[in-house]
C-alpha cells in the first residue's frame, strides 16, 4: 500500500512533464498535420538554460532559490519561444504545401542540429546540479517503509497545473486561442474571416516552444542531471502520450502524459526498471488497437 | 454610381485546369449581382479568386480603388469584403457564439454587440443554439450561420455562394427577403452565387451568365429572366 502510494506519486509527477512536452506535440500536429520532431530538443534545450542561469545564480553568491528558479523559467521560455518561432520559419513553413514527408525530415534534421549544438557547446558529458528544494512531507510509515512527498514533486505538480491554467485559459478564451482553434478546424476559412494563418501557426510554435522549456526545467529539478540526449527520450515518450491521449486533443496530451508516467513508475516499481519502457509501448499498441484515434481523439463525424 | 469591385480579363487555374477564363465583371456600390450558371461553369471559383485562393494568373482585381489581386487572403478580408463560401465552412467544434465572434474578427470589437443583436434578429434561431457545437446543428442552422458569420464583419461586399442550399423553401424565402432588406435599408453590396436562377435574377440588379469558365452572357436581372435561351438552360423544369 505504502509502496504503491509513493509509486503514484513520482507517476504523477513525472507524468506532468510529460503532459507538458506532449501539448506542444499534440499542438503543432492539430494546426499543420505534422509531427514536429524538433520538440523533445526544444525540451532539451530549456532544460539546459535553466542549469545554465541556476548555476550563475549559485556563482553570484545568490541563493535564494525561488527567484533563481522564476528567471530560469522566464529566460527558458523566452529563449525556448524564440528558438520554436525560428524552426517553424526556417524549416517548415518553407516546406508547407510540398509532400507530407517533407517536413518530416526536415523535423528530424532541425532535432540533429539542436542536439549537436549543445553537445559542442555545452559538452557531450551530463551536467548535474543539487537539489535546490531539499526534504519533503512524510505522508506515512509502513513497517519501515517511508512515503515521501518531497517539496520538488509538489513545486513541479504545482508549476504544471498553473502553466497548463493559463495555456488552456489562452486557448478557449482569447482571440488568440480562437484563431488557433479556428485555423486548426479550417485554415482556409480562417484566412477568409481575416485570420493571419502563418502568424497564428507561428505562434503555436512559441507557445508549445516556451510550454516544453517548462519541462525541461522541471526536468532538471526532478533528476537534477541531464545531457544533450534527454530530448530525444522525453520527447519520444511525450509523443506516444500525445498518440495514446488522442492527437490533436489538449486534454488527451495531459492525460496521455500522464497514463505513461504512471505505468512507468508502477512498472518500474513492481516489474524491472529494464523493461519500463516496453510496458509503456505495449500499452500503447493495445490501446490503439481498440481505440485508433486515442483515448479523447475524436471521430471526426461532421455533418455535411 | 461607384464600383465596389472590377475584375478585368481574371483567368484562375486549380493546377493544369483552366477554371476562369478572362472574366470580366463590375458590382457597383448598393448592387445585388448574381452568377448564374451550371455545376463546375465556375461561380465559386470565381468568389475564391476575388479573396485571394486559387490566385488569378492574369488580370486584375480592383476593390474600391485599389488593386488587391496579390494581395495574401486575410489582408483581403480585412478590407471588409465577406463570404460565406461553399459548404458552409462553419467552425464544427466552435460553439454558434465563438463562430460569430470569428466573423467580426476585423472590425472593432464596439461593433460585435451591435452585429450580434442584428444578426440574433434576423435569425432567431441562432440564439436558441447560441451555446451549441455548431457542428450539431442541422444543414439550414448551419447555412444560417455562415451568412450570420460574414455578416458579422459588417461587410462593404457581401459574398455568398449557394445561400439556399439545402434549405427548406420557407427558410429559401426569408433569407433572400433578409438579403433584400439588407441591400435596401443598409445599401449592402452583393455579389450572389446561385443554383437556383430563378430567385437569383428576381432578387438582383443585375446578372452575368457563366459558362465553363467565361461570362456569355449579362444584363439586367428581369432582362436575363426574360431571354429565351435562360430560360431553357437554366430555368425550365422547375425552380
Amino acid at each position: 500500500m505504502a509502496y504503491a502510494l509513493q509509486q503514484l506519486i513520482n507517476g504523477i509527477t513525472l507524468g506532468m512533464i510529460y503532459g507538458l512536452i506532449a501539448v506542444g506535440y499534440t499542438m503543432v500536429y492539430g494546426i499543420i498535420g505534422m509531427i514536429n520532431f524538433a520538440h523533445g530538443d526544444v525540451f532539451m534545450v530549456g532544460a539546459y538554460v535553466g542549469i545554465i542561469v541556476l548555476t550563475a545564480f549559485s556563482g553570484m553568491g545568490l541563493t535564494a532559490v525561488p527567484l533563481g528558479l522564476l528567471v530560469a523559467l522566464i529566460l527558458a521560455a523566452g529563449l525556448c519561444a524564440i528558438y520554436g518561432y525560428t524552426i517553424e520559419r526556417v524549416a517548415y513553413r518553407p516546406l508547407r504545401g510540398s509532400f507530407r514527408l517533407a517536413p518530416l525530415i526536415s523535423a528530424i534534421g532541425m532535432s540533429i542540429l539542436l542536439e549537436n549544438f549543445v553537445q559542442t557547446s555545452q559538452g557531450a558529458k551530463e551536467r548535474a546540479i543539487p537539489s535546490l528544494i531539499p526534504g519533503g512531507i512524510t505522508l506515512m510509515n509502513e513497517n519501515g517503509f517511508v512515503v515521501q512527498l518531497a517539496w520538488m514533486q509538489i513545486a513541479i505538480v504545482i508549476t504544471t497545473l498553473v502553466v497548463l491554467g493559463i495555456f488552456t485559459y489562452l486557448v478557449t478564451k482569447t482571440p488568440l486561442g480562437r484563431a488557433m482553434r479556428a485555423v486548426e478546424q479550417d485554415a482556409k476559412m480562417a484566412a477568409l474571416l481575416g485570420i493571419d494563418t502563418n502568424r497564428t501557426i507561428s505562434m503555436t510554435f512559441v507557445i508549445g516552444a516556451a510550454l516544453a522549456a517548462v519541462a525541461g526545467i522541471m526536468f532538471l529539478l526532478y533528476y537534477g542531471v541531464i545531457d544533450f540526449y534527454i530530448g530525444f527520450d522525453a520527447g519520444i515518450k511525450a509523443f506516444t502520450a500525445a498518440v495514446l491521449g488522442g492527437i490533436g486533443s489538449l486534454p488527451g496530451a495531459v492525460l496521455g502524459g500522464l497514463l505513461i508516467g504512471l505505468i512507468e513508475a508502477f512498472w518500474s516499481g513492481y516489474a524491472t526498471v529494464a523493461y519500463k519502457d516496453v510496458a509503456v509501448y505495449s500499452i500503447l499498441a493495445i490501446v490503439l488497437m481498440f481505440m485508433p484515434t486515442g483515448l479523447l481523439g475524436r471521430n471526426d463525424v461532421e455533418k455535411v | 454610381m461607384s464600383k465596389v469591385l472590377s475584375l478585368s480579363g481574371v483567368s484562375a487555374f486549380y493546377g493544369q485546369i483552366q477554371a476562369l477564363k478572362s472574366v470580366d465583371i463590375d458590382v457597383n456600390e448598393g448592387e445585388i449581382v448574381t452568377l448564374i450558371g451550371a455545376n463546375g461553369a465556375g461561380k465559386s471559383t470565381l468568389m475564391m479568386t476575388i479573396c485571394g485562393n486559387p490566385r488569378a494568373r492574369t488580370g486584375s482585381i480592383i476593390y474600391r480603388g485599389e488593386d488587391i489581386t496579390n494581395l495574401p487572403m486575410h489582408e483581403i478580408a480585412r478590407r471588409q469584403i465577406a463570404q460565406s463560401p461553399e459548404g458552409r465552412r462553419i467552425f464544427p467544434r466552435m460553439s454558434v457564439e465563438e463562430n460569430l465572434m470569428m466573423g467580426s474578427q476585423v472590425v472593432k470589437f464596439a461593433d460585435y454587440d451591435q452585429q450580434l443583436g442584428l444578426m440574433l434578429e434576423l435569425f432567431p434561431r441562432l440564439k436558441e443554439r447560441f451555446g451549441q457545437r455548431a457542428g450539431t446543428m442541422s444543414g439550414g442552422e448551419q447555412q444560417m450561420l455562415a451568412i450570420a458569420r460574414a455578416l458579422m464583419s459588417k461587410p462593404k461586399l457581401l459574398m455568398l455562394d449557394e445561400p439556399s442550399l439545402g434549405l427548406a423553401p420557407l427558410i429559401v424565402k426569408q433569407i433572400f427577403s433578409a438579403i433584400r432588406k439588407l441591400n435596401q435599408e443598409m445599401g449592402l453590396t452583393v455579389l450572389l452565387v446561385e443554383q437556383n436562377a430563378f430567385q437569383a435574377l428576381r432578387l438582383a440588379h443585375r446578372g452575368y451568365v457563366l459558362v465553363n469558365g467565361a461570362i456569355t452572357m449579362q444584363g439586367p436581372g428581369a432582362e436575363l429572366l426574360a431571354r429565351p435561351e435562360i430560360r431553357a438552360a437554366y430555368l425550365e423544369g422547375g425552380h
